[in-house]
Order: structure tokens, then C-alpha cells, then sequence
């Protein structure tokens, strides 16, 4: 682990029951200003692993530590405190309540000024939210629901910005806008881990990449040369990048 | 005919709105219908009723205020009397409620209220015996408001007090941290852990509210029918009536809901005859669930 690292997980062994690990040792890390993509096939655990660091699935070993911090066990609520954000894949808006009022709720634990200054700031980086700041999240569009999760996450701005299939069920517009979105957040200084289904597009976009696989760590590498590396993308990525995989490699 | 059950029915409505509130919070945020919070709004009255005596008893010359029944006895311990409302809807939930959350399903949590509704109702009448009591044994009269129609100043007061309950209460929902929060938690608890609210903290305050709101039905119905142990179980089923009419978890649903049975009801008195009183909710909630189950307000069957 390097002094820079914003997120550390060592050995992360989690899952929903005890004694049935669904995440079985994994360890990744991710730097300061970086992008690094989570990838693997269906039930590798990516998801789980996500959850399991933003404390909401039971860790049973290993450890996870945000900024040097170590928060291991802490429960999801406390863990939004010292600086982590996650989108969940479904249901990661509150329906119910107003685009304002899900920001507000997100910016809870900011003093009211930065609370303020946040929510403008997320309605300047999300024109589209802005115009229609007393609507229902209930009623916005697949992708718009979207960039309101991310939008929500990013108030307290964040040491790290966790993502899980933001691109799922997305047109391949939309998911375009969606990533091109995560690269401007970055731009700005922030940190980012993506799990996604979406390898090529995510790959496109990512510093670095690991797969998982039955719940630990398979492969690990820059995005570029993961994404172009012929036996990872046939294994793991789906036809798309392994037929570019061996053209690049004929 | 007369007009006289439209003020009836409106006051009945108003008691039934406010202590459907607590049923709604609960319902929606808890995910399961709490029988005891008719219990609690006879708790509510007797704690009411206990306090004011006591305060009588200490303080004397409390006498009654301007044309209403009571005295400011009565207001005081009816304040006081919230709070332990509250704190024993907490209690309730620490000690059987979140123990059975842990591991227990929607249906377990029912059944387990309807027992420890049995528990509280019999508690009451063990203390207080079942015979009826009442604030204050001073008749009031009726004053003429047109149309044949006559109230109380106690109806009014209930009314009034409703009106201003009912008002604070949307307040909080739509304006604070704390609404915010409940109604988040009411939607997707899982989403308000990973936004960074304590949802068990969110719990506590529903109980308390939930509590608190019961009292407030339970002293308003003391001053305006009787105090009687059964009097918040006998209301439970308007209750469920007014919150699933109202939509679960909307508060100016529930007001709504509880106004509407309660004209229903007052007119079917009227109309039908009192024997049927009690089917008239019954036959309210029938026909919300077979034609609108998510209710006037509802986001969610």
C-alpha cells in the first residue's frame, strides 16, 4: 500500500451469511485521482465487494481503510461521514422526493453554507437536473435517474466515488454520456472505483483494471493492456473486445 | 332531517385523522400494522387523565377555561402525558418490536402487536377498571352554528387542535432534516443507510411521534365521548380505514381518510341506523382496497 492510496482492501473476505463468503480475500487499491475498474463475469462478486466497503454486507476477515483510515465493520451510515460515496446499481434514488430534496438529504452531514454551495455546484455539472429542481425523481428518465444518483453521491464530495453498473440498462448513448460525465468528475480531483458488465466502454475510460473471479482476484493491470490482452478478453469481457483483442494480434 | 352529523362526522373525522397519522408513520416506515396504537391512544388518555388529577391535586383552583370543559390541568398533563406516549412506544419497540426486526417477518410483528395490544388494553383495565370516566363531568352546551347544526366549544377546541397538529406535522415531513429522512427511510431504507442517515435513529422518532400523536386522539376523544379502556381499540379499525384511504405513509392522506370515514360513518348513523356504524369503516376499506390500494395519496400498495 502506497501513502497515496484512497482506498485499501487487504484480504477482504464478506458475504450475506455467515460462513457462505462470497467475496473470498480480495485485494485491491485504488490512488488518489484515479480510475480503476472492477470487472468478471456474473456472481464474481464485484458487486458484493462494493457493498461490503461501503459497510453494508458483514465483513468476516481482512480489511478495508479509506484515506488511512481503517473502516472495517463500520455501518454504511457512519462510513458516508469520513468521505465514501456509493451508487448502488438499482434503486439508487428516493423516488418519492424531489431532485432538491435528494441532494439535500445527501448533503445532511455538510454545514448548511457547503450544503448550499454543493447543490449548486451539482446543478451546474448537471444542467439538466437544475431546470427541474422541484420534479419527482420518481419521473425522470433511465439516464437522468442516473446522473441524479451520481449527482447525490458527489454532494459530500467525496475522498472516493464508488459506482456499481451505472451503465446498466442504459442506451450505448447514454452510457457514452454517463462516462464521459465520470471523466470531468475526475477531472475535478476525484476518485473513482466503477464495477462494471460494460468492459470495453469502461476499460475506455479506466487508469486500471482487476477481475475478479469466484470471488477473488483473477487479473490485475493498466485498462489499456487488460482490455487488449487476448486470454482476459475472451475470458471476461465478452466478444466485442476479444475480436479486437486478436486483430491487434493477428 | 337534520344537518347535524356533518358537524358529528367532521369532529369524530378529525380524531380518527389524527390518530391515523401515527398509523401511517408507523405502517410505512415500521413495514407492519401496529395493533397496539389503539392502545396507545387509550394509554394516552388515562396517562392524560391520571396527570391532571394529580396536577389538581397539588395546584388547586385549575377550574376550566373560558367555555370549555377543562382547565389548563388537563392541557398541561396532556403535553406531559405525549411525551410518556412517546417514550412508551420506544419502550414497546426495545423491548418486543426490535428484537423480532432482527429476524422476524412483516406477519410475526402483527401478530406480536395484536398481543401486546391485548396486554396494554387489559393492563388499563386492571388499573382503571372498564367502567368509563370522563375529564370532567361538567355538561356543556351545544351552541347553534346555523343550519340546525349544534357544537360543543370542546368539539371546536378538538378541531382546532387537530387543524394545528395535522399542519405541524406536514411541516416536519416537507421541511426539515428529520421529515426528509422519515420519508427516505420510508422508501428505501437500504439507499437512506448509504446517503448516511441512522436509520434506527429515524425509528426512534417515529415511535415517539407515532406515540405522541395517539395521546393527542386519545385526549381529544376523552373530552369530546368518554374515556374508556376499548376506546383506541374500537377505533383501530376507522383507523386502518382513514390511513389505507389516505394512501400509507401521507399524512394529509390520513387526515383526509379519517374525515371522509368519519362523515361516512356519522352519515350512516343517520341514514341506516347506529347499529351499522362499525361496518360502515369496514365497508370503506373493502371497496379502497378492491378499487385503489395505494389510496388517495399512495405511492405503494
Amino acid at each position: 500500500m502506497t501513502a497515496s492510496a484512497i482506498l485499501a482492501v487487504d484480504g477482504l473476505v464478506a458475504g450475506y451469511e455467515p460462513g457462505v463468503p462470497i467475496v473470498r480475500g480480495v485485494s485491491i487499491d485504488v490512488k488518489q485521482g484515479e480510475i480503476v475498474i472492477l470487472l468478471g463475469p456474473n456472481g464474481a462478486g464485484k458487486s458484493t465487494l462494493v457493498r461490503a466497503i461501503a459497510g453494508l454486507v458483514p465483513v468476516f476477515a481482512g480489511s478495508v481503510r479509506l484515506a488511512g483510515h481503517d473502516i472495517t465493520g463500520v455501518p454504511a451510515h457512519r462510513i458516508v461521514h469520513q468521505g465514501m460515496a456509493f451508487v448502488p446499481q438499482t434503486e439508487n434514488v428516493f423516488t418519492a422526493l424531489t431532485i432538491e430534496e435528494n441532494l439535500q438529504l445527501a448533503g445532511h452531514i455538510l454545514p448548511a453554507s457547503a450544503r448550499a454551495r454543493q447543490t449548486e455546484a451539482m446543478y451546474g455539472l448537471f444542467p439538466d437536473l437544475g431546470r427541474q429542481r422541484r420534479l419527482a425523481a420518481g419521473r425522470l428518465s433511465g439516464g437522468q435517474r442516473q446522473m441524479l444518483a451520481i449527482a447525490r453521491a458527489l454532494m459530500i464530495q467525496p475522498k472516493l466515488l464508488m459506482l456499481d453498473e451505472v451503465s446498466a440498462g442504459l442506451s450505448p448513448k447514454l452510457v457514452e454520456a454517463v462516462f464521459a460525465k465520470l471523466v470531468e468528475i475526475r477531472r475535478s480531483g476525484a476518485t473513482i472505483l466503477l464495477v462494471e458488465q460494460n468492459a470495453r466502454a469502461a476499460l475506455a475510460v479506466g487508469d486500471r483494471a482487476y477481475v475478479l473471479a469466484e470471488g477473488q482476484n483473477r487479473h490485475e493491470g493498466a485498462a489499456m493492456a487488460l482490455g487488449n490482452d487476448p486470454v482476459v478478453a475472451r475470458l471476461y469481457l465478452g466478444g466485442m473486445a476479444a475480436a479486437r483483442g486478436r486483430s491487434a494480434n493477428p | 332531517m337534520t344537518l347535524q352529523f356533518l358537524a358529528d362526522g367532521l369532529v369524530m373525522g378529525a380524531m380518527t385523522g389524527l390518530g391515523a397519522i401515527g398509523l401511517t408513520l408507523t405502517y410505512s416506515i415500521l413495514r407492519f400494522a401496529n395493533f397496539t396504537h389503539g392502545d396507545l391512544i387509550s394509554w394516552g388518555a388515562y396517562l392524560t387523565l391520571t396527570l391532571a388529577l394529580l396536577i389538581g391535586a397539588v395546584v388547586p383552583n385549575g377550574g376550566s377555561i373560558g367555555p370549555f370543559s377543562f382547565g389548563w390541568p388537563v392541557l398541561a398533563a396532556g403535553l406531559i402525558a405525549m411525551a410518556l406516549t412517546g417514550l412508551l412506544a420506544l419502550a414497546l419497540d426495545f423491548l418486543l418490536f426490535a428484537r423480532l426486526r432482527r429476524r422476524g417477518t412483516a406477519i410475526i410483528m402483527v401478530i406480536a402487536s395484536f398481543g401486546a395490544s391485548l396486554a396494554l388494553r387489559s393492563l388499563l383495565e386492571f388499573l382503571f377498571t372498564s367502567e368509563p370516566t370522563y375529564f370532567s363531568r361538567e355538561i356543556q352546551i351545544a351552541m347553534p352554528i346555523g343550519a340546525g347544526i349544534h357544537v360543543t366549544p370542546d368539539q371546536l377546541c378538538s378541531l382546532g387542535l387537530t387543524a394545528l397538529l395535522v399542519s405541524a406535522m406536514h411541516l416536519l415531513l416537507t421541511r426539515s432534516h428529520t421529515g426528509r429522512a422519515m420519508r427516505a427511510v420510508s422508501e428505501n431504507p437500504a439507499l437512506a443507510r448509504i446517503v448516511g442517515i441512522d436509520v434506527a435513529a429515524v425509528i426512534r422518532t417515529t415511535w415517539l411521534l407515532g406515540g405522541a400523536l395517539a395521546c393527542a386522539a386519545g385526549v381529544m376523544l376523552g373530552l369530546t365521548v368518554q374515556i374508556r379502556p376499548y376506546m383506541g381499540f374500537d377505533l383501530l379499525l376507522p383507523l386502518f380505514a382513514a390511513a389505507i384511504l389516505g394512501g400509507i405513509g401521507s399524512v394529509p392522506g390520513a387526515v383526509l381518510g379519517g374525515l371522509i370515514v368519519g362523515l361516512a360513518e356519522s352519515a350512516g348513523v343517520q341514514f341506516i341506523g347506529a347499529n351499522y356504524r362499525a361496518a360502515i369503516a369496514f365497508l370503506l376499506l373493502l371497496l379502497v382496497l378492491l378499487i385503489k390500494p395505494t389510496g388517495l395519496f399512495g405511492v405503494r400498495a
